[in-house]
């Protein structure tokens, strides 16, 4: 009798899975939609998994390739709970997390996942690891060779190794995707009297065709659609908001790749902009434009529209918005509204925005010509 | 012997039970503790936890659990839930998740700038890349959306801070900004929507209360009262409302941020105007009511008293700021942290109001503190302390 009962307590709080059985549960979480829709199934799938031995880890992480973002956090708390136990068992599959980190195949969130296990069970490894991924697809795991980097640097510099310092900088700088490590690395290397040509590392487009001033008045301009958005005849010559306008060259000078509407136009207010310039691509591919501003604006790649932004003087950064399009071999036309509303405070004269075109990892994608 | 046990087991349990401080400014939103036990007047550190990241959010604490929120990571992609002891600190669970939305935000305020709530069973963390998470007290997943994964344009390049409330099986979230802005009221078992209000485009940093049945949506339009469950309106003040501290209720009034102080009595199809006082302007901060008495901490950090009845100032109280946090009371004191982490006690029954105790936590704070069990609670970036 007391062996049935030993037996039974040991059925009872074995895992319900072992390695490869939680395929029907990861595609439930996998099955999640926007709006909650399988929100209530994947609970329930959500709790199977986390019975999981550790040694499914590399399952359920292998189970976010591919996962839209909201599946993609199903999987990663199912992958905290289960570490968690692994951790306090020392039962974390090590050799196999690292086998997971190194095959690229797999996507950027769940090995970004895998490297942080690694580092909580064997941060030895983890260090070891660190520059084998300073080249890596994913932009997270760069940020730690790069900072290594920075550390080497710096360190040389305290030795006064001014050529040992500029190569690591360099070499960091290369590796670079993140834009504090950017700047970081930039100003290290022109202290040392290093050129850097940040427009080329982003990959910002500097050289466009303008036209300005039609009307955003009460901020209709946003929704209204102007010549430039039904055709673009660079010579054409139209109706703008107060007189006649037409297309300008304009090239920027500023290293961030701004396009300020405001130096060919003057600090205009109520207005509307349009930007066009052609992007020369090498090959059919996947990519991502990636725009910065702080005024209303609308992106069109080619005629379709990727995304639009009626939002006004709250900020802007480097990569603000990430528009992933699909670029055709030769030439793609791409096309920039950019509307600038009627506050007056000094912190809304700003009537610009920047933009780039690269790969999902931040990598600059040049264009052929 | 089985009903002595019994007996003696429900003495403990009375003299444990302590009131849950479960959102944002804690019970019915009014930033003062319903419980029997004050803090005592002499508070020191009792614990202190180190948190991974940056937060505006407060604590919330349900029975021996204290639940805090974080954001991380260079671009504070990292969104973390904590859960822990009350008693010493300890760490009982952490999730740590990706944001699917936008983690743009002004460097004063950071991704982890909503308060989560609970409805005593379930934890609603909801952050301002609009990514929100239920967890069971234990921390099991139950549920999750990402609000600007299924409605693009909701985000604010500022950031966001409203704050969650839950109502009878409804938990009722805002995303209010210049763009795609709504507010919704969602199934807490399911996550999904039970209703979604379009609101107006305008940035808005102000948190819903509820007020004898409704869900008081403020807005610089005025507030809302809708229908918790179904999002239907129950009555509009329509006079234009803050768009960063939020209105303070109590069983009688609403007392709206608008034109300073205006105390409101809503009812179904109309908003009695009480009385108005526009010399009563909060700053950041958002006013509370204790006793017969309304506070508000203005913009130059001086606390002002002012009568329920008709808005008449009482007193003026300078105090250490500025302020980001709103203040919060329980028994005969109220209790503030300025920026610079200067945690304040005042006695607001002294004739012109009294700190009678200063803690100096040396971190920036800038979140409101949570009161439970006789202890207040607060957050920094790096650290939350219990103060008892």
């Amino acid at each position: 009798m007391k062996s049935t009962f030993v037996c039974l307590f040991a059925v009872a709080v074995l895992p319900l899975y072992a390695a490869g059985e939680l395929s029907k549960p990861i595609e439930a979480l996998r099955s999640v939609q926007k709006e909650g829709e399988g929100n209530e199934t994947a609970a329930k799938a959500w709790q199977e998994i986390v019975k999981a031995d550790a040694s499914n880890l590399p399952e359920v992480l292998k189970g976010m390739n591919g996962a839209n973002p909201l599946a993609e956090n199903w999987l990663r708390a199912a992958v905290g709970v289960i570490a968690d136990e692994a951790l306090k068992a020392k039962t974390m599959p090590v050799e196999a997390l690292v086998a997971f980190l190194k095959d690229t195949k797999n996507s950027s969130g769940p090995r970004v996942v895998a490297f942080d296990l690694i580092h909580r069970a064997d941060e030895k490894l983890a260090e070891e690891l660190t520059p084998t991924l300073l080249e890596d697809p994913s932009s997270d795991l760069r940020r730690h060779p790069v900072a290594k980097l920075i550390a080497a640097g710096d360190a040389a510099l305290d030795k006064k190794d001014k050529d040992a310092a500029m190569v690591a900088f360099g070499k960091g700088l290369v590796a670079a995707r993140d834009e504090d490590q950017i700047k970081t690395l930039t100003k290290k290397l022109r202290d040392l009297g290093q050129k850097v040509d940040l427009p080329k590392h982003f990959g910002f487009l500097m050289s466009w065709k303008l036209i300005a001033p039609f009307s955003n008045a009460d901020r209709g301009g946003f929704d209204k659609v102007y010549p430039p958005e039904k055709e673009l005849h660079f010579d054409a010559i139209y109706e703008g908001k107060s007189k006649k306008v037409e297309w300008v060259d304009f090239t920027s000078a500023d290293e961030y790749g701004k396009i300020d509407f405001n130096k060919p136009f003057g600090m205009e207010k109520s207005v509307v902009g349009y930007a066009a310039t052609d992007f020369f691509s090498e090959e059919d591919r996947q990519a991502e434009i990636r725009i910065g501003c702080k005024n209303g604006w609308k992106v069109w790649l080619n005629g379709e529209l990727l995304f639009a932004r009626d939002e006004y003087h709250r900020g802007a950064k480097l990569d603000q918005y990430k528009l992933p399009c699909q670029l055709k071999k030769g030439k793609n036309t791409i096309l920039v509204k950019c509307c600038q509303n009627e506050q007056t405070e000094q912190w809304t004269v700003e009537w610009e925005f920047q933009l780039r075109v690269c790969d999902a990892t931040g990598t600059a994608i040049l264009a052929a010509k | 012997m089985k009903t002595l046990s019994i007996g003696l087991f429900l003495v403990i349990s009375a003299g444990m039970a302590q009131a849950d401080w479960l959102q944002f400014r804690g019970p019915n939103a009014t930033a003062v503790s319903t419980d029997a036990k004050a803090p005592a007047d002499d508070l020191k550190i009792a614990w202190t936890a180190d948190l991974p990241g940056r937060g505006l959010s407060a604590p919330i604490i349900v029975g021996d659990k204290v639940f805090v929120t974080c954001s991380s990571g260079p671009g504070q992609e990292t969104l973390h839930v904590f859960c822990f002891n009350a008693s010493d600190g300890s760490k009982r669970w952490e999730r740590a998740m990706r944001a699917t939305g936008r983690t743009m935000s002004h460097n004063k305020t950071c991704v982890a700038a909503n308060t989560p709530c609970s409805d005593g069973d379930r934890v609603f963390a909801l952050f301002s890349s609009n990514d929100l998470f239920a967890f069971d007290l234990d921390g099991n997943l139950l549920w999750l959306r990402g609000l600007t994964f299924d409605y693009p344009n909701a985000s604010n390049s500022l950031g966001m801070s409203q704050s969650p409330v839950v109502i009878d099986g409804t938990l009722v979230v805002q995303s209010e900004n210049d763009s795609e802005s709504f507010a919704a009221g969602l199934d807490v078992a399911t996550g999904c929507n039970k209703w979604k209000l379009e609101r107006p485009k305008a940035a808005n940093w102000s948190s819903a209360t509820l007020w004898k049945g409704a869900v008081a949506l403020q807005s610089s339009k005025g507030i809302l009262g809708v229908e918790p469950a179904t999002g239907k309106t129950m009555w509009n003040y329509e006079d234009g409302a803050s768009t960063i501290p939020s209105s303070v209720v109590t069983g009688d009034a609403l007392y709206a941020v608008s034109h300073g102080i205006t105390a409101l009595a809503p009812e179904k199809g109309s908003v009695t105007q009480l009385w108005r006082n526009e010399k009563l302007n909060p700053g950041t901060a958002s006013p509370l009511v204790l006793g017969d008495y309304i506070y508000v901490v203005n913009g130059a950090g001086v606390l002002i008293k002012a009568s329920l009845k008709n808005g008449d100032e009482l007193w003026k109280l300078r105090m250490k700021g500025p302020f980001s946090g709103s203040p919060v009371a329980a028994g005969k004191r109220i209790y503030v942290v300025n920026e610079r982490g200067i945690f304040q006690a005042i006695d607001p029954e002294a004739p012109e109001g009294k700190v009678v105790q200063e803690i100096e936590l040396k971190e920036t704070v800038l979140s409101t503190p949570a009161i439970s069990g006789g202890a207040v609670y607060v957050r920094s970036d790096a650290k939350l302390w219990k103060l008892q």
